[in-house]
């Protein structure tokens, strides 16, 4: 009847995962019982969860990336707290608990905390520096966000029903084969990423169409904002190499479940086809998450040295060449497999070569800075810290490049400090960042400045404090994974990193006390014009946080940086344009077809995880009805009248008045 | 609005102002209204659904090379069982391929039904390249049944992993495409030539057809190649 499932799944003689996953279920509980309570549900539901509005949508996705970012980082803690404490002892974690965290670790920080930070930020910033009112396909990008929550509760389940996978963040073969890892650990993290990814690839597909075929009036390629260049490089790669995760999944499923060879190591298999295969997808993800980074800091750098961006054309040139050679360098993971100096040397050429596109952008974002002036506001301090930071990862990444001394370092703590190098001080800088940019325009008021500063200075100098001993070690010999060390004389660099997380933590209460205090303090923070940081692209020609049709008149863009010129135009004139003719403007209607779709897909996930057959046939039905429900409806858009957005706009138009009255009262033109 | 006959003069007006973009039907002299490119502006409804679903096939096309490539990986893993001449049985392949060439066909001649706004002739051209598609599934299970009978299973070696998930995943799509012709069959009937079901049927054309190069490349790859290496 419940397949494999039992009570002795729910792990009762384990202290840690038991107490942890309690008080996870109690917080959940006593949150929806509380909304329930407040009567919230009717909004939420309304609002939210239904909703298919691309600004909302952003913010559930970086909601979500947020939660599983602390659940990721709650596991970096403990890897690092054992291996500090674990020197020719035992330590506090079982290897069988040990090797889960690491596992989780990897795969919760990429697939549900990176990933969908990135994308919500792609959700709610593209459409509105195109200067359009949603993305090509509103509906769809419901049922992508909620397929990836329906991935990220999966993971989450394990903690409590079961184990997670005991094999890394990807699962090699033959130890994930069904052989080695009877259990139902390399199950949930097929399913969840398979769940995730299909999720993820339906979003690329939505962008891609979005960035090609839906911008505004006048927006040609070559004045699309840097950060739209990277979202549809990014989507683009997610179109190529999504679809690729999702057949090595399949294939390892198969293996699993119905004793299929693909990666076995007998009767044919082989296991080094899945390395191929799985980084094949592997190192073009990695872009996937730094571009939309590249952009986000191209809009920051640009912005905060009040210049446009040096050398726009060389920066979208960078781009797609980065989008193109990221599918080209997929070896340098296994460089130890055995393929021969030839084929080595070409990878190790194509991993160096690529690292000339990112010397680009860097010495791009570096020129403009030079003559402008510069601000150094919380997003910019990120900015820099990024520079510094991700130049010396490049460089270790550079080293590893040369397939020789990759020997030397393969699966070494050096390794886990470059990407950690990376990915934090690349992709994680970014995502900071960009909170504090465009936090105003979603909730209608800035962060505190001064808790966000002290919180990047914690982040910085703990991210360096942790990293660097690692680094050490691993040119030491140190291997990656370990529960245990052996050698008395990496302690030092043992207790060193935990002093680093520990830093890392005080960053990580800033950032909450942060937005605790922003909140508090809202009305002192209130962004009144809708342009806080003197932006340049579009988005910051709406009110904040902007109205859920963004645009009460599709924007008619003249030239690069289209609301620069509009604003320098109004500033100079003291005048804004002319009050437009409002009309009716027609917005997609709700569905709840994403959660429905996710319901059932956690279900049929869940069932197969634990070989529940005929729950997966009932959650499969349920799924294939959704849609069929969805095709039936006839209600497609909505009609906003023209009185709602004339007032929306009349208020923006206001706002700014105020803002061109200021300049001309306090004389700033007369000189 | 279906079966009613206008003039080809009235038709041509109402489809250049259904799809001003429509690729390949306008004079190169720059950027059009509706398609979305250059600085036009956003590209209408039906121009974003076909382009969307243009990509989501160009995906779908990756993922099936994946399965192609662990073929030819695995072609010769035989551990000692059989190999691909044992299996091909190359007149159920002519008659598979003939079925499904001949619903391609037909799949475009519904379009071409669609486009005269004609519900009858719309639906029985569906309905034919139901029943070829569904020709080509049964006769697969067939093979792939037979086969089992004979011990050639899955699990046997790699190289029939390889063969069978190949062959298997493309008969999969044409199971979910006949599926959702099912759905476009009773959507049409119900709701007519509606805007969005006329984008549907652009998007299920797209996808049968793709399924068939898919299958030429199958057929090529494992069958003809198979049969003479």
């Amino acid at each position: 009847m419940f397949g494999k499932l039992s009570w002795s799944a729910i792990p009762f003689d384990q202290p840690i995962p038991l107490i942890t996953s309690l008080i996870i279920v109690v917080v959940v509980l006593g949150v929806l019982i509380y909304t329930a309570v407040k009567g919230w549900w009717p909004y939420i539901w309304r609002e939210w969860i239904t909703t298919v509005d691309h600004k909302r949508i952003g913010i559930m996705y970086c909601l979500l990336g947020v939660l599983m970012l602390i659940r990721g980082f709650a596991d970096a803690i403990m890897m690092r707290t054992q291996q500090a404490v674990a020197i020719n002892a035992p330590g506090y974690l079982p290897a069988e608990h040990y090797n889960q965290i690491f596992s989780a670790h990897g795969t919760i920080m990429i697939f549900f905390a990176a990933m969908p930070l990135v994308i919500g930020f792609m959700n709610f910033v593209m459409p509105l520096q195109l200067g359009v009112r949603d993305v090509a396909f509103p509906t769809l990008n419901s049922v992508s966000f909620w397929l990836t929550a329906s991935g990220a509760l999966l993971v989450n389940v394990s903690l409590f029903i079961g184990e997670f996978a005991r094999t890394g963040w990807l699962p090699y073969p033959p130890l994930s084969e069904a052989a080695y890892s009877p259990g139902v650990g390399v199950d949930y993290y097929l399913w969840a990423v398979q769940i995730s990814g299909i999720g993820t690839m339906m979003t690329g597909i939505n962008f891609v169409t979005t960035v090609l075929k839906l911008r505004c009036t006048g927006m040609g390629y070559f004045r699309m904002p840097m950060f739209c260049w990277t979202t549809l490089a990014s989507s683009l790669i997610i179109v190529a190499v999504f679809p690729i995760l999702t057949a090595t999944l399949a294939m390892l499923t198969l293996d699993r479940y119905f004793g299929f060879h693909f990666f076995t190591s007998d009767a044919g298999g082989n296991p080094m086809m899945f390395m191929n295969l799985i980084w094949a997808w592997g190192h073009p993800e990695v872009y996937i998450l730094v571009l939309p980074a590249f952009g986000i800091f191209s809009e920051i750098f640009s912005t905060f040295s009040g210049k446009p961006l040096f050398g726009y054309r060389s920066m979208v040139a960078a781009t797609l060449f980065i989008c193109v050679v990221s599918m080209m360098t997929w070896l340098h993971h296994f460089f130890t497999m055995g393929a021969g100096a030839a084929v080595n040397t070409a990878f190790g050429i194509s991993t160096s070569i690529i690292a000339v596109g990112t010397g680009v952008k860097i010495y791009n974002w570096i020129f403009t800075m030079y003559g402008g002036r510069v601000r150094f506001d919380t997003p910019m301090l990120w900015s820099l810290g990024f520079i510094f930071t991700f130049v010396i990862g490049g460089m270790t990444g550079v080293l590893l490049a040369v397939p020789p001394a990759d020997f030397i370092v393969h699966n070494s703590m050096f390794l886990v400090a470059h990407f950690h190098n990376v990915i934090v001080g690349g992709v994680v800088f970014a995502l900071f960042a960009g909170l504090e940019y465009w936090f105003p325009k979603a909730f209608g008021f800035r962060l505190h400045e001064g808790w966000g500063k002290t919180a990047f200075w914690f982040a910085l100098i703990g991210f360096w404090v942790t990293f660097t001993p690692l680094y050490i070690v691993g040119m030491a010999g140190m291997t990656r994974r370990l529960q245990h060390l052996d050698v008395e004389g990496w302690r030092p660099y043992m207790q060193v990193a935990l002093i680093g997380v520990g830093i890392l933590i005080i960053g990580a209460i800033c950032q909450v006390i942060q937005l605790v205090v922003s909140i508090v303090q809202r009305e002192k923070l209130r962004d009144v014009t809708g342009d806080p940081w003197d932006g340049r692209s579009l988005e910051w020609a709406t009110p904040s946080p902007a109205p859920f049709f963004n645009f009460a008149v599709t924007p008619n863009v003249e030239g690069e940086e289209p609301y620069w010129g509009i604003k320098q135009k109004a500033i100079e004139s003291q005048v804004l344009s002319p009050e437009p003719d409002y009309q009716p403007i027609e917005m997609p209607v709700n569905s709840g077809v994403g959660f429905y779709t996710a319901f059932f897909a956690s279900v049929t996930g869940f069932a197969l995880i634990w070989h529940i057959w005929w729950l997966a046939v009932l959650g499969l039905i349920g799924a294939f009805i959704a849609f069929v429900v969805l095709a039936w409806r006839d209600v497609h858009e909505y009609e906003v009248p023209a009185e709602i957005v004339a007032k929306v706009d009349r208020a923006r138009r206001a706002a700014r008045e105020a803002f061109l009255e200021r300049v001309e009262r306090e004389g700033r033109l007369a000189s | 609005m279906s079966n009613v006959d206008f003039p080809a003069s009235v038709e041509a007006i109402r489809r250049r102002r259904e799809e001003p973009g429509q690729a390949g039907h306008h004079d190169h002299g720059g950027p059009v209204a509706g398609a979305g490119h250059g600085d036009t502006g956003p590209a209408t409804k039906r121009i974003i659904v076909g382009y969307g679903f243009w990509i989501f096939l160009l995906s779908d096309i990756v993922m099936f090379s994946c399965f192609f490539a662990t073929y030819a990986v695995l072609q010769h893993a035989t551990a000692g069982g059989p190999g691909i001449r044992q299996i091909v049985e190359l007149p159920r392949v002519e008659w598979e391929t003939a079925f499904l060439l001949m619903s391609s066909f037909t799949c475009g001649l519904s379009f071409a039904a669609t486009n005269a706004r004609n519900v009858l002739w719309t639906q029985i051209f569906l309905v034919i390249t139901g029943l070829l598609g569904l020709g080509f599934v049964l006769l697969e299970v067939q093979e792939f049944i037979g086969l089992t009978q004979q011990g050639i299973i899955p699990q046997r070696s790699g190289f029939l992993t390889g063969f069978f998930s190949l062959v298997g995943t493309h008969g999969l799509h044409v199971s979910a495409g006949l599926l959702w012709l099912g759905t476009m069959l009773a959507q049409v009937q119900v709701k007519g030539f509606r805007r969005e079901i006329v984008h549907r049927l652009i998007c299920f054309n797209l996808f049968w057809h793709a399924l068939d190069i898919v299958w030429v490349g199958i057929f090529t790859i494992v069958y003809l190649l198979g049969s003479i290496g």
